[in-house]
């Protein structure tokens, strides 16, 4: 049982942010795998609801002609994982929606929902910093776009305004071409686990060398983060096995992992420099490179 | 012949398309919910309660406090009535408690028209307590000035020694090594899969009848009446299909506290219903154990000298207390006999959540240790650890010098040989030579295990049947053994189709337990329901057959010696012609003018006798070192259980069991703040119990030895399987990367901890392996 006051469902993006202005105390809810979870530890803070699950203007995953990709805020991680799209250009957000929950939230939690729940730990987050992904805001006075580095402000924040959606998130052609990623979820379970590190690599290559070197962590900080000392000591480093241990001694000047009774700061910063070196591998492996 | 075939489940078609009706399908007009106000301390006294605001809650029809309750205390262990003092269980508990024990302690408990309501209401419920220093550490608990958790009772619950198979020090003093270590395991959950749920209603001015999730529906019945102080047959419990148990059932949990609201509430239907925080929170769990062996062995191998101290956590109420020390302790005279054995063991209170049975009742701990010594005092001598075990297990007719009882079957030699086949022990050992160093190791591993059948002589073993024949031919089947999802009807009715030569289809079990009419039988526990049903339903079987025969010769005018029953029918011994069938047999005996009357017979049966069982678990690990990970690549658990009634259940027990012991061994744990009592993870998210990808493929395999003390020559198997897998992780890790690991859960923490320790990583980040 649920104690939900009200809730509104929306017919369109447009009346769900109208909703949100009437209502300032609502809040949005999509699949739901979040927020029902705070409802039924009674917080109060969820007993408003604006429901904008299945619309189908957040709903689809497209390549415009520009190449760019567009995925809805709604898409479902099932829907990410079975999507030819996804598969075939980014495939490091296939490993990361596989990973995420179960089936059963898989079917039902959205992209949307992952990042603007603004937790350190979300898989979808992680990977698109990798990918330098534009999230787009929709509001009252119309749309703006952000990278999403500057989305978040802290645990559990993000920047929304008054009345504002995420619609999509886009992926421009010059950071996904080419280009090839790997995600490193390190949880305790295989499944139905949240990450104790998730580790994001995208990567270019060119004639035996690193020439574009992107790595993101989850759980690394109060905030998913982007690796730049690391990123600058190798760009257009030879792949040599030299690479990985360089990015291992880097990474550590970039985190800032914290000790909660779920892992030790050592313990997490022991998995992020072995995960930033296997994490890479697997990259380049897919790039069709090996080290030698 | 339907002992021995994997006939399908009696319940398996009711269950998979819903129809099988749970405690929770039941509904009773306007039943009220109930929650409970915990305490949000772990230790303490409550000095001030305060419910006006929870009353004012529209919904909220009553609420009550440790004042309200009766001041007699109860015990909540499901075991039977003890006649002797000095198994008595303790008394400790009340139906709300004003001293604050664990941090969830039941304070007070709203009544409500709504869960909602409820839960609302029991939030605006103001405690305030008087705090003490929670006592969660041994040496803590143990300190001369320690306050007692109970006061007028010392915070040790139990305390016992024995020996047995001769002097112990001068066996000691004779070995050519003696091997030391210090165990610890940690508290885990039975995590089954329905919470524990019961309500209860008046259905007269003096009758409460209860209905409840429960292992143990006729020990309830006399617990429930102590709590309340009513006579015993005021009170009816009936148990309806459950989602499981695993021990967390064989305790009065819910049941003293809906019979008392529904009779406060003037027989008005009271449900409580547990989310699952709250059933990990405030049921009951595994005890965790520190235990020291020193163990003395000869450069031949031989086992001479063990000595094991061990010391058990009961947390903040006595619940199975004690028992659950020494019944683990008690399985090693079975598994290695010949050694001189020492057993010293103390239960104490703490002020963490409580321990109460879970399967396998003690032994998971102490043959956790006992196993993880023996891997070490072979390797002390140089001896493969296959070969060790070989020389030194029981073998049928040793005796068992703890209870001075011959071991009658016992397949363990040849358990491990089929264990040692399977894994291709001699091959693999040679091929992972080369991964002994580096970040990537690899290693094999193995433990044995012996359990018993039941709790005889410690309790009584008292098992009842009815068999009545049906008008239509078929039989009808009452047993007070307590089906809970592990297939104990299935088995009856095999038991039955087999002794009277019935089809399987024809034999029907009456599923419900209903305290006022099913036969008396202590319950699910201890892996005792086959073993110890199947003499009271292999007479029961035994008599109908012969009253069917009587009845046959008399119909026939036939001497009932010339006549059998053969797949349903009468047939004539010496022609093996059919004479009748049974149907026409039945509407005889019910509605001949003169002669039969309905056929049935009925069995009380106490058990005097106890078959051990053994078994082993062999497996093959990665071990990644920088990533604090093992990664089981092979398991397979062997079991002597005697006969085997039916293979796919029983593989069933086994694979259930190797999962919940893989879980025990490298990830399940209660994570505790050693200041405060607080429990981090009472959830299925940061509580790790494992999920079907965290499990490699599970393999078994039975030795099927014959049990002379059995109706059908079958022994314990619902709790075995548990027991060896972690130990055998444990040495298949020593083995991988020559660390002993000898804390439990091996979760990549511990693991990570033991790697910094011994400098294979730096806590830094950097490796040196």
């Amino acid at each position: 049982m649920f104690n939900i006051e009200t809730h509104i469902k929306a017919g369109s993006v447009q009346e769900a942010i109208s909703l949100l202005m009437e209502n300032p105390n609502a809040r949005l809810i999509a699949g739901g795998t979040d927020v029902l979870i705070k409802l039924r530890e009674g917080k109060p803070a969820f007993r408003h609801l604006v429901d904008i699950h299945g619309l189908a203007e957040l709903n689809g995953i497209e390549k415009l002609p520009d190449n760019t990709l567009v995925i809805g805020s709604g898409t479902t991680f099932t829907q990410a994982i079975e999507s030819d799209i996804i598969q075939t250009h980014i495939p490091i957000l296939t490993d990361a929606a596989g990973s995420v929950g179960g089936p059963q939230i898989r079917n039902v939690a959205t992209i949307g929902g992952n990042i603007c729940n603004g937790v350190t730990s979300a898989d979808s987050a992680s990977p698109l910093f990798s990918l330098n992904a534009l999230l787009s805001l929709q509001g009252p006075d119309g749309t703006r776009h952000l990278p999403i580095a500057d989305f978040y402000k802290g645990p559990g924040r993000v920047d929304l305004g008054p009345g504002e959606i995420l619609t999509a998130i886009r992926i421009r052609p010059e950071d996904y071409e080419q280009a090839f990623g790997y995600y490193y979820k390190y949880a305790m379970r295989n499944a139905m686990d949240i990450a104790t590190i998730g580790c994001a690599v995208c990567l270019k290559t060119s004639g035996g060398t690193l020439t574009d070197y992107r790595l993101a962590f989850g759980v690394a900080g109060p905030v998913p983060i982007r690796c730049r000392e690391a990123e600058k000591a190798v760009k257009g480093h030879p792949l040599t096995p030299a690479l990985l241990e360089k990015i291992a001694a880097t990474v550590v000047r970039d985190v800032n992992p914290r000790t909660s009774w779920r892992a030790s700061k050592e313990f997490r910063l022991n998995i992020i420099t072995e995960l930033s070196k296997r994490a890479t591998k697997k990259a380049l492996t897919r790039a069709g490179e090996e080290l030698s | 012949m339907a002992v021995g075939k994997s006939v399908k489940r009696i319940d398996a078609v009711a269950k998979v398309t819903g129809r099988a009706r749970y405690t929770e399908d039941f509904f009773e007009p306007d039943m009220l919910t109930a929650k409970y106000v915990r305490s949000t301390i772990a230790h303490g006294r409550v000095t001030a309660v305060n419910t006006d605001k929870a009353r004012q809650i529209e919904g909220v029809e009553a609420v009550f406090t440790y004042e309200d309750v009766p001041q007699t205390t109860f015990a909540t262990a499901g075991h039977p009535m003890a006649l002797s003092e000095v198994h008595k269980d303790v008394e400790d508990r009340l139906l709300l408690t004003r001293d604050v024990r664990f941090m969830g302690d039941e304070i007070a408990i709203v009544v409500a028209r709504n869960e909602l309501a409820a839960s609302e209401a029991a939030g605006l419920v103001e405690v305030e307590y008087e705090t003490y220093d929670p006592l969660i550490d041994p040496e803590d608990i143990l300190a001369q000035d320690a306050r007692p958790i109970h006061e007028g009772r010392s915070n040790i619950v139990g305390e016992h020694n024995y020996t047995f198979g001769g002097d112990v020090d001068q066996a000691f003093d004779q070995a050519d090594h003696v091997v030391e270590g210090r165990f610890a395991t940690a508290m885990v959950q039975h995590c089954q899969l329905e919470n524990h749920i019961a309500h209860a209603y008046m259905d007269d001015l003096d009758k409460i009848v209860i209905v409840s999730s429960t292992q143990i529906p006729h020990i309830a019945r006399r617990i429930v009446g102590e709590a309340l102080g009513m006579p015993l047959s005021r009170i009816r419990v009936i148990k309806p299909f459950l989602g499981g148990g695993f021990g967390n059932k064989q305790d009065v949990v819910l049941e003293p506290m809906v019979a008392f609201l529904t009779l406060k509430l003037n027989g008005r239907a009271v449900q409580i219903n547990m989310t699952r925080e709250e059933c990990m929170l405030c049921t009951r769990n595994r005890h965790p154990f520190y235990i020291d062996v020193k163990t003395g062995v000869m450069n031949d191998g031989t086992l001479v000298a063990r000595d094991m101290d061990a010391i058990s956590i009961t947390g903040a109420y006595a619940s199975h207390g004690h028992a659950i020390a020494a019944a683990g302790g008690s399985k090693q005279s079975s598994l290695y006999p010949k050694a001189a054995t020492r057993f010293h063991a103390r239960t104490l209170y703490a002020n963490i959540p409580v321990a109460g049975a879970m399967r396998a009742y003690g032994t998971p701990q102490v043959i956790y240790a006992l196993e993880c010594a023996t891997e070490d005092a072979a390797r002390k001598i140089g001896m493969d650890p296959v070969e060790f075990r070989l020389k030194n297990v029981a073998r049928q007719g040793d005796i068992n010098l703890l209870s001075n009882k011959e071991i009658l079957s016992c397949g363990l030699v040849e358990c491990l040989e089929r264990g040692r086949d399977f894994i291709d022990w001699n091959r693999k050992k040679k091929d992972y030579e080369q991964f002994k160093t580096g970040p990537i190791r690899k290693g094999l591993g193995v433990a044995c295990l012996s359990y018993a059948s039941g709790t005889y002589p410690v309790c009584v073993e008292i098992a009842g049947s009815r068999i009545a024949l049906n008008q239509d031919g078929t039989v009808h089947v009452l047993v007070g053994a307590t089906e809970i999802g592990q297939g104990s009807d299935t088995v009856v009715a095999q038991m039955v189709a087999q002794t009277l030569s019935f089809p399987y289809e024809d034999v029907l079990v009456v599923q419900a337990q209903d305290t006022d009419v099913t036969p008396f039988d202590t319950g699910a526990y201890a892996s005792r329901q086959a073993y110890v049903v199947s003499n009271a339903v292999f007479k029961a079987a035994n008599q109908l057959r012969d009253r069917i025969l009587a009845h046959a010769g008399i119909m026939t005018d036939e001497d009932p010696k010339h006549l059998d029953i053969v797949n349903a029918r009468i047939v004539d011994n010496r022609t093996s012609e059919a004479v009748m069938d049974m149907k026409t047999l039945a509407i005889d005996s019910f509605y001949h003018k003169e002669r039969g009357g309905q056929l049935t017979a009925e069995i009380s049966y106490k058990t005097t006798t106890n078959a051990p069982v053994f078994g082993c678990t062999f497996v093959d690990v990665t071990v990644d070192i920088p990533l604090c990970k093992i990664t089981v690549n092979q398991i397979i658990n062997v079991h002597d259980s005697g006969v085997i009634i039916n293979p796919v259940q029983a593989a069933g027990q086994v694979h259930g069991g190797a999962f919940m012991g893989l879980g025990a061994a490298l990830s399940e744990e209660f994570l505790i703040d050693p200041e405060s009592g607080y429990v981090y993870n009472n959830n299925l998210l940061d509580y790790k119990f494992p999920t079907f990808t965290d499990v490699p493929p599970l393999n078994h395999d039975f030795v099927e030895t014959f049990e002379p003390t059995s109706g059908y020559g079958n022994k314990a198997l619902g709790e075995p399987p548990v027991v060896s897998p972690p130990p055998a992780i444990r040495n298949a890790v020593l083995d991988a990367t020559g660390i002993c690991i000898n804390t439990l859960p091996m979760s990549p923490h511990t693991l990570f901890s033991a790697f910094k320790s011994h400098g294979f990583l730096d806590g830094k980040g950097g490796q040196h392996v």
